[in-house]
């Protein structure tokens, strides 16, 4: 069973819509209760990196989470804001990350100031995964993904990282830490690309 | 590489779907969610809805039908209309669609964008501002309008566009009131002459009537959303209902000047 975890952020439906689509076993997670039994997890979310994580805490999920990650080794998706939580600490925010991947979420403005790009990143752009990821198996070597964020994922250990993206320069768009895997763009909304990320993850 | 965005605009009156002419003769041109699938066969960049009803009869967003769309779209879903507070805002979010157009909550009451902003996020919030040229002494101006037209403002658009941004919006939605339906172009000087005065996206809406135009604005802008309405959902002369999306053979096409 997919477990999407719902705690107050992020686009929960489109996960569930996408999964059943596919033919998986998918249900929302609103509470302990409700996770136990996950074979996987995604952790959806938008917004500001506190708002996230308080809303986390609120939720009465974030023990169990950190046992079935930490713990039991379930594979886990976190997807936009969801990634960035999986970090140690944001730019973005006061609190500390779940630290789950080590490393700083930083803001991408000051490095495009000098190219005049705009700023959030926003639309679809190419993804390069390094060989041997299984989350992008399967997917031709243009593939794009729908971005839409201002802050991104500076892994400490760069043997996390599991595709670039470029935009005025190249930065982690996907990690990956054993059983534990980020995504900075929205796969829910990257037609058959994200399909196929997404069908990929459920099968790890 | 980073690609501008084509993007179709529905808009939603008495719960179907209709194409206006400067915002106005509503005509009718199917059933939203029907037109939802097929955008999603078509592999749509992402897709923009404005309800026009809810502003202009003071009601709530329609959450019902929004939950519907955004359950339905496999790609990026930015909804407008009558959203008015931060409960609607958040609510709509919750809902599953990724941005949110606001207009004159964030033309009055400009703390509204920060408000926002801080909770979801700038990426989430984009101001939509219909923009109607004014005659005036030596030249040409341009006045905010809402409500469909009718409700107009005296602002200085380069200005509040620029107090907008510094408030948190994350994108920057520029309707047309002149060229909307007419299908004839672009006003391409008022879209470079904004795409330079912003660092945050913008969106670009009124006038598409082929490929070619859409190509036209993104010469002149690059990296830009370059959306249209009649041109996805009308074809032929006679304006027979047909809805279409380049493919990418012709995307290509169109972004020439960004890969050359």
């Amino acid at each position: 069973m997919i477990s999407v975890v719902d705690y107050g952020l992020g686009n929960v439906e489109a996960f569930l819509t996408m999964y059943k689509r596919l033919g998986f076993e998918v249900k929302r997670a609103k509470t302990k209760a409700d996770l136990i039994a996950s074979s996987k997890i995604i952790l959806p979310g938008v917004g500001a990196f506190d708002h996230a994580i308080k809303l986390l805490n609120k939720s009465g999920m974030r023990e169990t989470l950190e046992t079935l990650v930490l713990g039991d080794k379930v594979p886990i998706l976190g997807v936009c804001v969801g990634m960035q939580m999986m970090a140690s600490s944001s730019e973005e925010g006061k609190l500390p990350g779940l630290d789950w991947i080590p490393g700083r979420v930083r803001l991408l403005s000051p490095s495009l100031k000098s190219t005049n790009l705009p700023m959030p990143h926003m639309g679809w752009n190419n993804v390069m995964p390094k060989n041997g990821c299984p989350l992008f198996i399967n997917l031709e070597q243009e593939a794009k993904f729908y971005f839409l964020h201002s802050y991104y994922f500076e892994c400490a250990d760069i043997s996390n990282k599991t595709a670039n993206v470029f935009y005025s320069f190249d930065f982690a768009c996907s990690v990956s830490s054993g059983n534990i895997h980020g995504v900075q763009f929205h796969p829910e909304k990257s037609h058959h690309f994200g399909t196929q990320l997404l069908k990929n993850f459920a099968e790890i | 590489m980073l690609q501008p965005r084509i993007t179709p605009c529905l808009l939603i009156h008495k719960g179907g779907l209709v194409k206006t002419v400067g915002f106005k003769t509503p005509k009718y041109v199917g059933d939203p969610i029907n037109a939802v699938k097929i955008f999603n066969e078509k592999e749509v960049d992402e897709l923009i809805v404005l309800d026009i009803d809810a502003s202009v009869n003071a009601s709530e967003p329609n959450f019902e039908m929004i939950a519907k769309l955004a359950a339905e779209c496999r790609m990026p879903l930015c909804y407008g209309g009558g959203i008015k507070s931060l409960e609607h805002a958040k609510k709509i979010i919750n809902l599953g669609v990724e941005k949110i157009a606001i207009s004159s909550a964030a033309i009055e009451n400009i703390d509204f964008i920060s408000s926002i902003s801080e909770e979801l996020g700038r990426q989430s919030v984009v101001i939509a501002l219909d923009i109607r040229k004014k005659a005036v002494l030596f030249g040409s101006n341009y006045e905010i309008s809402s409500h469909n037209g009718t409700k107009n403002y005296k602002l200085d658009l380069f200005k509040f566009i620029k107090d907008a941004e510094d408030a948190g919006a994350g994108e920057l939605l520029i309707n047309s009131i002149d060229c909307d339906g007419l299908m004839n172009g672009y006003n391409l000087s008022l879209a470079s002459k904004i795409r330079r005065e912003l660092s945050i996206p913008m969106t670009f809406l009124g006038g598409a009537g082929c490929l070619e135009d859409l190509q036209d604005l993104v010469t002149e802008c690059g990296i830009i959303g370059a959306a249209a309405g009649s041109l996805f959902v009308f074809k032929g002369k006679y304006k027979a209902v047909l809805i279409s999306y380049p493919n990418n053979q012709q995307k290509v096409k169109i972004f020439d000047s960004i890969n050359a």
